[in-house]
Formats: structure tokens, sequence, C-alpha cells
């Protein structure tokens, strides 16, 4: 039995040792996700795998990370294959499997470019070092004589050349140098690939419709699976007619899953396994089960208990100076409260996974997941299995933005698989995914700003009401007491408030950020109008001093805001019925501030187009970065026209009618504006999201002189 | 469950379904054509796109037994050496993030095109608008249209 798709060697699972001619004649490269190599005169390293070179000439380049539409699986390569100095155009790229030798591979907090940056460098250019050598040898020169040029060796004296192909041997005789010794680029001056707009390694079979995807994984005699679970999280199943399910057709089993507590692991439910997921989605109309539940949390509930502590103290997270006092002493003072709901990740592709339980104990699993070690460990433990015998291949993502952190529906494949002992596809519906993902959770903000003579804001109180278990706050609904404004105003207060919650949360692209940024740049903005400020100006004020330690970079923030409103030509006059806006902000090691244009009639508002000032520092691929740029602003006016609502425990909404994300007459033209700075190079999965929701309905305020305090926007009356 | 024969890129398959099974579903599960995506299976999301005699529609609430009689052409059978207009300007714009959707953007903008040789931003968003792209690549889909039907004239050819 095999994946028909994949090819039958597989050598990124071979175990190198040393730096050796493998069976095939390659020579084979690898460093440590540590970035540390051995001294020099020692061939051992520790054997990550990044590079393979073929006596024909082909680069084979590995990619250790998932893919998720985040572009790595072509920038990753492109680092090495800029220290390797060979043409793009030779390069051939494979995914790794999950491999504890690669150490880190996750999709998230992008934090991928930042780790993979040395070792990558590391992996092209110890195998350059090792080729030239090889040359010198050969040639009894002096290495430093010798240039590297297009996977070709030249020695410039005697007009000698050799193309890498032809040092394999050589190569794989010379002492593994030690980092050091290694011509590392870390400029844009340097690079010759980098930087360039380069497109993905997968698009043509992207276009072509060619097996990639999780959902696409097709093995002789698989079986398509469905797996129910209770509306109301974490629903015990007291009765359910499996029986009568398996009499449908093309039913092969149904059967109830006891499951665990754990709501971000295998929760109770029952399984339909059939030969078709067709056959899998009639039988299910059959279904019927007696469920068991313990809470019924509603969106109206948490309102009501949230207005209820909105009237009492919190609990004060920090406080500097007297806010109090300073608010009594200020010349205006400013007050807002703001609003946003629940929202859902939304892959395009619905959780999805195969699995093979083989007699021997082993399972192999082919998933889309963003962090397939954490996969393997729920697996392991709640399937009482040792991790060692698990297997898991990575699969292109059909969406990530943080959902794939969760494996609830890898490790249910899993259980399944070990019932069934043959291959299994669970493939879960549009509405089991809406009703049960890991929510990015709603808060309140309650802001009051006190401006000063000068027409600074001066201090700052702020009581944000976020939900909760036992006291803590749940996953994705924390905010750090160092976040900006604190630090940038003298008198500081932030106090909490936590609402008990029952439904399961999660990490969504910038967990936290992304939801929390726009109240903060929205108020920014109300308190500038109140100070008679420009709003650029009052920005770059409020970054131009620090209280202690400064929360961000404050010139590496500035220094976007300044770039974004000259490419937008801040301080012009947009037209009639046209405003426009704009917003700051630092996360998950990246400096993005927008300009937003947008031109409404009446209440009806068209996002014409964004400006981006982008410090990441040196920019890898082009193409990708741009891209997440300009995805990340969609992705941003999509997620604030939505809501996941909830009544007696469970979720209202079900598909696309009513959970709508954008559609392409919603999107603006995104114009990117890279400041290249002399830092290490970043990811940009993340930071441009959170400033676009302010930067946006800000401009809607410039334009229409409606302040939107509450998500969905439409609670505003404004339509985009 | 019954025979049916269905005309699939330029090839018959015979089918063996009930008669009310999606097409998305006979082709995913039966005939192991796996390019054609699940979205929603109500119609809403376009990643399912085909075309059926040239033009786009939902697979996965189009059952097969409407379609004996038509010729339908799925992301696998679109120009597989990749020389359309619509391949070329797609791979040039470097479009697709995730790509999940991307096959179904790729039959709907070839549709318009056939129709319509030099769309307006707003047709595009007209003809294009059915087609839900999460990781937001709607600029790039703008500009990859245009790009195909420049290409498509550059060379008088049909797009």
């Amino acid at each position: 039995m095999s994946v028909r798709r994949k090819s039958d060697v597989d050598t990124s699972r071979r175990a190198f040792l040393k730096v050796s001619l493998a069976a095939s004649g390659a020579l084979v490269v690898g460093v440590g996700w540590t970035g540390l190599v051995t001294a020099a005169g020692e061939e051992t390293w520790v054997p990550n795998l990044y590079v393979r070179i073929h006596p024909d000439g082909r680069v084979t380049i590995v990619s250790k990370n998932p893919e998720a539409g985040q572009g790595v699986k072509t920038a990753f390569p492109m680092v090495v294959a800029e220290h390797l100095e060979i043409p793009w155009e030779r390069v051939e790229v494979e995914q790794a499997p999950l491999d504890d030798r690669y150490g880190r591979q996750v999709v998230g907090g992008s934090r991928g470019t930042p780790d993979g940056w040395n070792d990558l460098r590391i992996a092209g250019a110890g195998a350059l070092y090792m080729l030239t050598r090889a040359a010198a040898a050969q040639w009894n020169v002096p290495p430093e004589s010798l240039a590297a040029v297009n996977g070709v060796i030249r020695h410039e004296e005697s007009g000698r050349s050799a193309a890498y192909e032809t040092l394999l041997e050589g190569a794989a005789r010379q002492p593994v140098p030690d980092v050091s010794v290694l011509k590392l680029k870390n400029r844009p001056e340097e690079f010759k690939l980098l930087g360039r707009f380069v497109p993905g390694v997968d698009n043509a079979r992207i276009i072509h419709g060619k097996p990639l995807f999780g959902c696409d994984v097709r093995m002789a005699g698989m079986l398509y699976a469905q797996y129910v679970k209770c509306p109301v999280f974490g629903g015990r199943v007291k009765k359910a007619n499996t029986p009568e399910v398996e009499r449908q057709p093309g039913i092969v089993r149904a059967f109830v899953v006891e499951g665990t507590d754990n709501l971000s692991g295998l929760m109770p439910g029952v399984a339909i396994v059939g030969e078709t997921w067709w056959a899998v989605n009639k039988a299910r109309e059959a279904l019927k089960v007696d469920w068991e539940t313990t809470h019924a949390d509603s969106t109206e509930g948490y309102a009501r208990e949230a207005a209820k502590l909105a009237g009492g103290d919190g609990e004060t997270m920090r406080h500097d100076g007297d806010v109090e006092k300073a608010l009594e002493g200020a010349e205006k003072v400013v007050e807002a409260s703001y609003y946003y709901p629940f929202v859902s990740h939304c892959n395009l592709e619905p959780q999805v996974a195969t699995a093979l339980y083989r007699e021997s104990g082993k399972l192999e699993m082919w998933a889309p997941t963003q962090n397939p070690r954490g996969a393997r460990a729920l697996i392991a433990r709640t399937l009482g299995m040792d991790e060692r015998d698990i297997h898991i291949e990575l699969e292109r993502i059909g969406g990530g933005f943080g959902r794939r952190l969760t494996h609830d529906y890898m490790v249910e494949t899993a259980w399944i698989a070990r019932e069934m002992r043959v291959p299994v596809q669970l493939q879960w519906t549009r509405e089991d995914d809406l009703q049960h993902d890991f929510y990015r959770p709603a808060a309140w903000h309650h802001f009051r700003a006190g401006i000063d003579g000068d027409g600074r804001m001066s201090a700052f109180d702020h009581h944000f009401i976020t939900f909760g278990r036992g006291g803590e706050t749940v996953s994705g609904a924390s905010l750090s007491s160092s976040h900006y404004p604190a630090g940038l105003v003298k008198d500081f207060r932030l106090r909490q408030s936590i609402i008990e919650c029952n439904v399961p949360t999660g990490p969504w692209r910038s967990p936290g950020h992304s939801a929390y940024c726009w109240a903060y740049q929205s108020f920014f903005d109300e308190v500038a109008l109140a100070a008679e400020k420009d709003q650029l100006e009052f920005r770059l004020d409020l970054l131009s001093r620090s209280f202690g330690e400064p929360p961000l970079d404050l010139a590496r923030t500035a220094g976007t805001l300044k770039k974004a409103a000259q490419a937008a030509g801040w301080g012009r006059d947009p037209g009639p019925g046209r405003g426009l806006g704009m917003a700051f902000h630092y996360d998950h090691g990246g400096f993005v501030s927008h300009v937003a244009q947008v031109h409404a009639k009446g209440n009806r508002v068209r996002v014409e187009k964004v400006w981006s000032g982008i410090d990441v520092g040196p920019v890898i691929n082009l193409s990708g970065a741009r891209n997440q740029v300009e995805g990340a602003v969609v992705d941003a006016l999509s997620t604030s026209q939505l809501e996941i609502t909830f009544t007696e425990g469970a979720v209202q909404q079900s598909n696309f009618h009513d959970y709508a994300l954008a559609t392409i007459d919603q999107a603006p033209e995104v114009e990117c504006h890279f400041i290249q700075s002399d830092f290490p190079p970043m990811g940009l999965g993340e930071p441009p999201m959170a400033p676009a929701p302010p930067a946006i309905a800000n401009a809607i305020f410039a334009a229409t002189g409606v302040r939107i305090r509450e998500q969905p926007w439409s609670r505003a009356g404004i339509i985009v | 469950m019954g025979q049916i024969t269905l005309s699939i890129n330029g090839e018959k398959h015979a089918v063996d379904v009930s008669p009310d099974t999606p097409l998305l579903w006979a082709l995913r599960d039966h005939l192991d054509m796996v390019g054609t995506k699940y979205g929603c299976g109500v119609g809403l999301c376009g990643s399912c796109t085909v075309l059926i005699d040239g033009e786009a529609v939902r697979a996965c609430t189009m059952p097969v037994e409407a379609l004996e009689n038509v010729e339908i052409t799925t992301i696998e059978g679109f120009h597989p050496a990749g020389g359309h207009p619509v391949q070329r300007a797609w791979q040039d714009e470097d479009v697709a993030q995730c790509g999940y959707c991307q096959g179904g953007q790729v039959l709907a903008a070839a549709a318009l095109l056939k129709t319509n040789p030099d769309p307006s931003d707003e047709e595009i968003e007209d003809a294009m608008g059915g087609n839900i792209c999460r990781c937001g690549t709607y600029p790039r889909i703008r500009k990859a249209v245009k790009l195909a039907a420049r290409y498509a004239s550059e060379e008088g050819g049909e797009a």
C-alpha cells in the first residue's frame, strides 16, 4: 500500500551522520538547527539536511517548515541558493516531513524567517565553502583565489573552471568548516537572488490542479470519514443510533468515541466511515444523538456580564504615576469604548487529515498542520502511543491563520484510523469547521485619555474586559501590560476584568494584536481630533518620547509611519466623499504602518487604496513579502465585517451565507514600501494585519464622520 | 447507484454513483481527480469551479445526472501544457498564497475572458465575485486577469 503521488525514494529520512556521498552520488550537506557546526577537522554535523547537489547539476533544497501560503517553501530555499551561488532555475524544492533533526517546524508567530535565517545561510555557504576547497585542492591553488558564480568555481588567473557537479567527491572529503569562516550575507547590496520577485515553487501544481493539499491524498483502499461533535462545545454522547447509520448505503462503520475533556484535543463524538465522502455525508442525515451538555454560553450573556464588569474596578495590571489625578488636571478628557466579537479562522480548506494505523502499531499521517510536533505529542498522549511510532508528512496547508496550530482534527483522524486499520481520510464539512473552531476571543476596551495644555496625550486609563477560565485568560485573550501606550504617557493604568468562558479559543493571525490594534489606533484618532492635532503629527509626537523602557522601537515605528504617509501624500485633500486614515503598529518582530483612502457614497464605503510602510529588515522574496501585506489588508477588512455568535453554548453561523468573507469587489489596491533597515529579516505573516482595520476605519471617519466603535462595522451603519 | 457516463477533459468516464451525487464528489472520490476543491458544499465559495461547455459552474451543487451530454473541463484538463494566457498570467503575477481556491479562480477567469476579452475592473469584480480567496489575493487576481487579457490580445489569439 502506498500513497500514489509520493516518490518512492525518501532521502530526507535517511540518517546522515557525516557529510558524505549518498548512494546516488549526491553531495549532502546539513546543519544543526541551532546554527552551530563543530570545529574544523571534524566531519560530524548535526545532520539536518537542506542541500543535495546531484551529479547532473540539479540541486535539491529541502524546505523544513510547513507551507500555508506564507511563502516559506520558496523563501527558505532562496536563502540557501543565494549562499550556494547557484541559479534559481536549477533548484528543486522538496518538502520535509516532521523530523526532529530540523528543530522548529512551525508556521506561527512569524518566526519562520528569523529562526531559519542562520541555518539556511550556513547550509548554503557551508556547501559552497567545501566545493571551493575541493577545487583549490584539485588545482593546487589557494581557495581565496577562487570565485563561485552560477554553480561554477572559477580560477581567474589560470582561466580554469569547474561546475559544482564535477567536484562532489572532492567536496565530500573536505572537513566541515567552522561557522566563523563562512561568508554569510546580511545586506541587500550583497544579494543576487534575495529581494527579487520570485514566483512560488508550487505554482505549476496549483494552476494545474495537481495533488498538493491534505485533502488530495488518495490511497488504495482508503475510506472517508466525518466526525460529528456536540454543537455545544465539550458535550458528551449519551446515546447515538449508530446501527441505523451503518445501514445507510456505502457506510462501513459508525461508532461513538468517548473522547476527553480537552477542548483542544479529542472531544467526544460519533465517527461515520464509508466508501465515499458523499455517502458519509448523506448517512449523517440519519444520525440521531442524545447529547449531554454542561454549559449554555451565549453572546448575549457575555454582553450582560461585560456591562456589569465595566462598572467595577477590575484588576489593576499596571499603574504608572497617578491616572485619576492626571485626568482631573487634564485640559481635556476623551472617553470611548470599543467592542469586537469572536471571529473564526475559516480556512478555505476545511479541516482534513489522512492516517494509516499499521498492524505493527505505527501510525502514518498526511496532514496540513502548522505545528506537526505539537500534533504528534497530542496524538501520542491521547492514543497512548510512543511518539517515535508516529510519522507525519506535511501537506500544503489550504489556509492556516493559526487554526492549524491546534490539532483536534488530527487526533480525531488518528483515533478513527486505529479503529479501522485501513487508510482513512477525515474531511470536515464547512459547517463543522465554522462551528468547531478555536475562535479569536471578543473583548471590550474602555478608554479614557487626558490631553494637556500642549495638546499632548498625557494620561491613559484602560479597562480591558476579556475572557478566561478559572480566573486565567484563555488562549488569545491576554493583553501585555507593557503594550503601548504604556511607557509613552507618564500616567498610565491598565485594568482587566475576565468573563468566564466555555467556548474554545486560540491563536488567530497576530493573536490579540489583530483585534485590539483597531481599538487603540481608532481611539488615538479620537484623541488627536480632540487635541486639534494632525493625525500624523499627533502619532509622531506620541512616538517621540518614553517614560522608562519604551514599549516598542520608537524610531523604527515612526519610520514606517512617515514612509506610509509620504507615499500616500498625507495632508492632501483626497477629494469629495473621500478620506484618509492611518495607523502604526509593531508585533511579531515587524513594524508596519498603513495609510488608507476610502470613498464613501452615503453609508457604502469602498476602500480604494492602502499605502504600507514596512520595516522587517531585508526582504527575502519581494513577491512573497508583498503578497503577505496585500493579503493581510484584505483579511483585515474582511474580518472586521464578521462575527461568530453563540446561543445555548453553540455557534449560530454555519456557512458563507452568514459568515461572508470579503470578495474581490471589496479589495483595495495595496502599495508596499519596504524600509530595508540594518536588522536581521523578520517574518511578515502577521505584522501587516493589525494596523489595517484602524487605518481603514479612521479613513471612513474622515470621509463620513462616522466613528466605528463596534465590530462588525455594519453595527455602525457602514457597509464596505 | 448506477452507471453514468461523463465526458471529462475529452475522455469518457463511467462512474457508478447515485444520480444525485454532486459532480465534485464523483470527481474526487470516484475518479481521484482532486484538483477540484471542496470549500462550502452549497455553491457559495467557488473552490469547486469547473467548466461545463465552457461556462464556469459550481461542481458541489451540480448532480451528475444532469451532466450526461455535456463536456466537463476540470483544472487538470485545462491546458495541461500551461500555455493558456490565464495560466501564464497567474504564474507571472505569482497570484497564489495557499493556492486552495486558485484552480477555481483560473477557470472563472478563463470563462470570463472567453466572453469578454478586455474586461474592466468592474466587470472582473462582477464575474469573479463568487470565488472566495481567504488569503486575500484579490489585488493580484485583478492584475492577472488584465495581464491575461493583454497576453491574449498581443498574440491575437483567443483567451
